[in-house]
């Protein structure tokens, strides 16, 4: 009771919490770091890392002591605990911030027309020029056969475990589901490899697209799932009563009810093996030049491109500079889909019965 | 003192929907009731959800078979070799240090990652002022979907530079302990790969360890809001019991990714095969790296040896994950039963 | 111990909704005072001003004072934290804290305001226990979960918790109206006992109720769903029940009314 005992020679009252005023936080903070500036040009420390290490050490211990002092050890713990959630929020922006930052700094040194419409050709990676015309086709085609493939069955799958999937079999399907969610995509890519050492296939996009399509089917099936739980069963009994076939009732009445919601996940997951690279580098290879047939020869893709600007160039800034532009390309495309899958999500959201 | 527990509603699921008009169809599809077309609909479905378990199984099954071929052809111990010369003749391959690298840098990642992780899912649902909450989970959200080879790329080029500061600090003070020795090569080391992997597994277990914050029922916070808890206490009392759980298994689920992580440890590891005690010194390497770079000189032998470690990565990720989703069952039957 | 509640020109808003309006009266220590009306009229919210837990739900904001035995509790440099623990709660729904036993249910209150010696701990437990009438009942099983209690139990559990830290007034939000008629009439009889020591205030629906358990009784009412609720007036229980002195009150007592 050491909280109601240092109040209470200030007044009888137990309720009155004395506390810091709101500016509080803010004086600490600016103190703390004025305090870690002084000790660290005293003491000679030249490292950065020093400075907020201590500044850091300083605000908690501040924070702390003041709070203890004035509104007691628990008001104390809280305050501590509220400074330490917001550096750590703090914390996750900052690469954040410099990773779109760079990106889009850097990005922007290249991208024109002329680097969109334009392939890599004979360009020797030490030379700047080029474009990535051939890895945007390629990606297209690789991601736009693997929803093909992926999206359906995925649909399929989720409506089977919500309408149809009782006992031992959607049981396990549920499951390996949730596994196949956490398959690294490498390991997706490395299967598809095993197929075609059997088969002495040499790389082609489709492969690509093949590996992709696993790791987008788990995706697709977890957000229908969650959607078609949405639709309420009066919905679906409403149907049926009326003599309506359970898989018109499906396609009719469940499935467009939540088709907003579906296509939602369907953009998502499509945004999620956009950026996919490990795959596409084992099986479809890479190719500086224009190949638009996606199932014979070696293909580029968008990711891959970048990884290979990167770690084939050999530091060369031209290549590097392709690598940022590139990157940025992707990163417009990835949250583009996002941005309007969200909006449909909004948009085609089933209307409230009012 | 402003306390915040409601949840600000984010999500974009909305609510169960009215009835559509259907009438007029119904009517046309009550004419055109057709048995047939249940059973091909079902059959479909079905198909495809076994589809899926044949997938599984064939990703094993051909895994297991050109591992075999690798390995039944390995003159040294596949688990404990520190060594991959799959041109050599006979050839000698291990994954020790592939192992070794891979949860090394993955534990890094999950030091790091958990805690700041939690504390943001804390500060989206319990601290944040409300107007903040929502742009925070979306900020989170777009870290999520910055594709893996963006995060390697900014990782080789921005954050390796950034590092000589903090390893010249460790190598001053904790030099002594070996493990953050340091002989200022250039930092592509296991514990700059462990801080980029913290950055991309960060929004995978805030936005499940949010989810589970946010649904810790009002009137727990209440009872402990009620009996005089500090925002702190309140968290401590109620939240973080209800949800502990659930961030377990978030953070194994943020760990299945690090395992598996490929294109950022590829870009920012300088690899080799040994291991070594120090973070900092470049070396070593993990399973998903050690593939993604030797894929490419690789003679078809060679990439069945790239497979054979792969399986072993199937496998780990396999029960990281299984161990994950077991602890979400068991918990979502919990909750259940007290809702 | 017991303290006296003086609210004069309480407003409470959610956001810029107005739930109640300038509501003014006294509670008497040592006394029940029931608070009924219809759905949405406000006596819950209004109930949740006098430990400042209004506050707590997004957009939740109050004007007006009031006083416990002389101190607002609405005033600058008042700590809300504090409020609460000397005005304890009971909810509606029956809420111990799943991960507990019920022996540190009991003692969650107390360990957050400082080290407590195991038995001195012992000891309150056992009181608070024995004060909610549990005590024969659970005293074999304190390291159970305290979610393994019928509900009647557990909201005995939770008035435990809350007479634990000694709170001078107990506020009581429809505290039966998720349990059975025999849990019901415990807990009614409890209640009766703990007026001896606290002021003790209860929303309910059951007008039975109010006037088996209450001392006092407060109408609230609302002009029209939308409109902030008001008190149309308190008296004595027998009063009310008998001889109200506003039409509305006898329209709603005797069914008259929505």
């Amino acid at each position: 009771m050491s909280h109601a005992a240092a109040v209470a020679d200030k007044s009888p009252s137990t309720l009155q919490g004395a506390s810091l005023p709101r500016w509080s936080p803010w004086a600490i903070a600016a103190g703390s770091l004025a305090l870690a500036l002084v000790i660290g040009l005293a003491g000679g420390l030249d490292s950065k890392v020093q400075w907020g290490l201590i500044a850091g050490i300083l605000f908690i211990l501040g924070t702390f002591g003041i709070a203890a002092k004035v509104e007691g050890r628990r008001q104390a713990k809280d305050r501590v605990a509220t400074s330490l959630v917001w550096v750590a929020f703090l914390l996750a922006v900052v690469p954040l911030v410099s990773l779109l930052w760079t990106t889009i700094q850097r990005g922007v040194k290249v991208l024109d027309v002329y680097f969109l419409t334009h392939s890599m050709g004979v360009v020797a990676d030490s030379e700047a020029g080029g474009g990535i015309y051939h890895a945007i086709l390629g990606s297209l085609e690789q991601v736009g056969l693997a929803t093909a493939i992926g999206a359906p069955i995925g649909i399929l799958t989720a409506i089977y475990l919500v309408e149809y999937g009782r006992g031992g079999l959607a049981k396990s399907v549920t499951f390996f589901v949730d596994v196949m969610t956490g398959i690294p995509s490498i390991v997706a890519g490395l299967f598809i490899l095993s197929l075609m050492l059997m088969l002495d296939m040499q790389p082609f996009g489709f492969a690509g697209s093949l590996a992709l399509a696993i790791l987008m089917m788990p995706v697709v099936v977890r957000s229908t799932e969650e959607m078609l739980k949405l639709v309420p069963n009066e919905l679906r009994e409403a149907s049926l009563a009326l003599g309506v076939p359970k898989w018109r009732t499906i396609l009719k009445v469940v499935v467009p009810t939540s088709i907003g919601g579906i296509i939602t996940g369907v953009m998502l997951a499509i945004a999620r093996i956009a950026g996919e690279t490990a795959p596409v580098l084992l099986l479809v290879f890479g190719n500086p030049f224009i190949n638009a047939n996606p199932f014979e020869g070696a293909q580029a893709s968008l990711p891959l491109y970048i990884y290979q600007q990167y770690s084939q160039s050999a530091g060369s800034t031209a290549a590097y500079d392709r690598a940022w532009a590139a990157s940025l390309t992707l990163i417009a495309f990835v949250m583009i889909l996002n941005m309007v899958a969200r909006g449909i999500a909004r948009w085609k959201a089933p209307k409230t019965g009012r | 003192m402003d306390i915040s527990t409601q949840n600000t509603d984010t999500d974009d699921t909305p609510p169960p929907a009215a009835p559509p008009a259907v009438t007029a169809e119904q009517k046309r599809a009550a004419r055109g009731a057709t048995r047939p077309g249940d059973r091909i609909f079902l059959a479909l479905s079905r198909g495809s959800g076994i589809f899926l378990l044949v997938i599984m199984a064939a990703i094993a099954v051909f895994l297991t078979y050109r591992a075999y071929l690798a390995i039944s052809k390995d003159d040294a111990n596949f688990l404990t070799t520190f060594e991959w010369n799959t041109s050599l003749l006979p050839p000698k391959f291990g994954i020790a240090v592939l192992a070794f690298g891979t949860v090394v840098s993955s534990i890094i990642a999950m030091v790091i990652a958990v805690p700041i992780a939690v504390a943001i899912a804390l500060f989206i649902t319990h601290y944040a002022p409300r107007r903040m909450s929502g742009p925070v989970a979306y900020v989170i959200d777009l870290l999520a979907a910055v594709p893996s080879i963006v995060y390697g790329l900014w990782g080789a080029l921005v954050l390796v530079p950034h590092m000589d500061g903090l390893f010249g600090w460790l190598n001053d003070y904790l030099g002594w302990t070996g493990v953050f020795s340091w002989d200022d090569g250039a930092p592509r080391s296991m514990l700059t790969v462990g801080i980029l992997l913290a950055v991309m597994i960060l929004p995978v277990i805030t936005n499940v360890s949010r989810e589970v914050f946010r649904q810790v029922p009002q009137m727990h916070e209440e009872a402990a809001l009620a009996l005089g808890a500090t925002r702190w206490e309140v968290i401590r009392m109620s939240v973080i019991p209800f949800g502990r759980s659930g961030v377990i298994s978030a953070s194994m689920l943020g760990l299945g990714r690090a395992l598996g992580e490929t294109m950022a440890v590829a870009t920012v590891l300088s690899p080799d095969f040994d291991i070594h005690a120090s973070l900092l010194n470049p070396g070593g390497g993990t399973f998903a790296q050690n593939i993604a770079s030797k894929f490419n000189e690789a003679t078809e032998f060679g990439r069945d040896a790239l497979i054979a470690s792969g399986l072993v990565l199937f496998v780990i990720t396999l029960l990281v994950n299984g161990a994950a989703r077991m602890i979400i069952a068991r918990r979502s039957e919990y909750s259940g039963a007290n809702a | 111990m017991a303290k006296r509640i003086d609210v004069s020109g309480l407003t409470a808003y959610y956001g810029s909704h107005k739930a109640i309006e300038d509501i003014s009266m006294t509670v008497e220590p040592r006394s029940v005072t029931a608070f009924i009306g219809p759905s949405g009229c406000g006596k819950s919210t209004f109930l949740r001003t006098l430990n400042r837990m209004h506050e707590v739900t997004s957009g939740g904001r109050v004007e007006g004072k009031v006083l416990l035995d002389d101190e607002d509790l609405y005033a600058a440099g008042i700590d809300p934290v504090s409020v609460r623990r000397e005005v304890g709660m009971v909810f509606q729904r029956p809420n111990p804290f799943p991960t507990m036993s019920i022996f540190d249910n009991v003692a969650a209150g107390l360990r957050l305001n400082g080290s407590y010696k195991k038995s001195e701990l012992a000891d309150v437990v056992e009181k608070s226990l024995k004060g909610a009438n549990l005590w024969n009942e659970v005293k074999d099983r304190l390291n159970k979960p305290g979610s393994g209690l019928s509900g009647g139990q557990q909201q005995r559990l939770c008035i435990a918790r809350a007479i634990a830290v000694e709170p001078k007034v107990l506020l009581m939000d429809e505290p039966c109206s998720a349990l059975d008629p025999i849990s019901t009439l415990a807990i009614e009889d409890l209640i009766g006992e703990l007026k001896e020591r606290f002021t003790i205030v209860i929303v309910t629906h059951n007008m039975q109720q109010a006037a088996r358990v209450s001392d006092r009784t407060a109408f609230f009412n609302l002009s029209a769903v939308g409109q902030p609720g008001k008190l149309i007036e308190i008296d004595d229980t027998e009063r009310i029940f008998s001889n109200p002195s506003v039409q509305a009150t006898e329209d709603y007592i005797s069914g008259r009314f929505g």
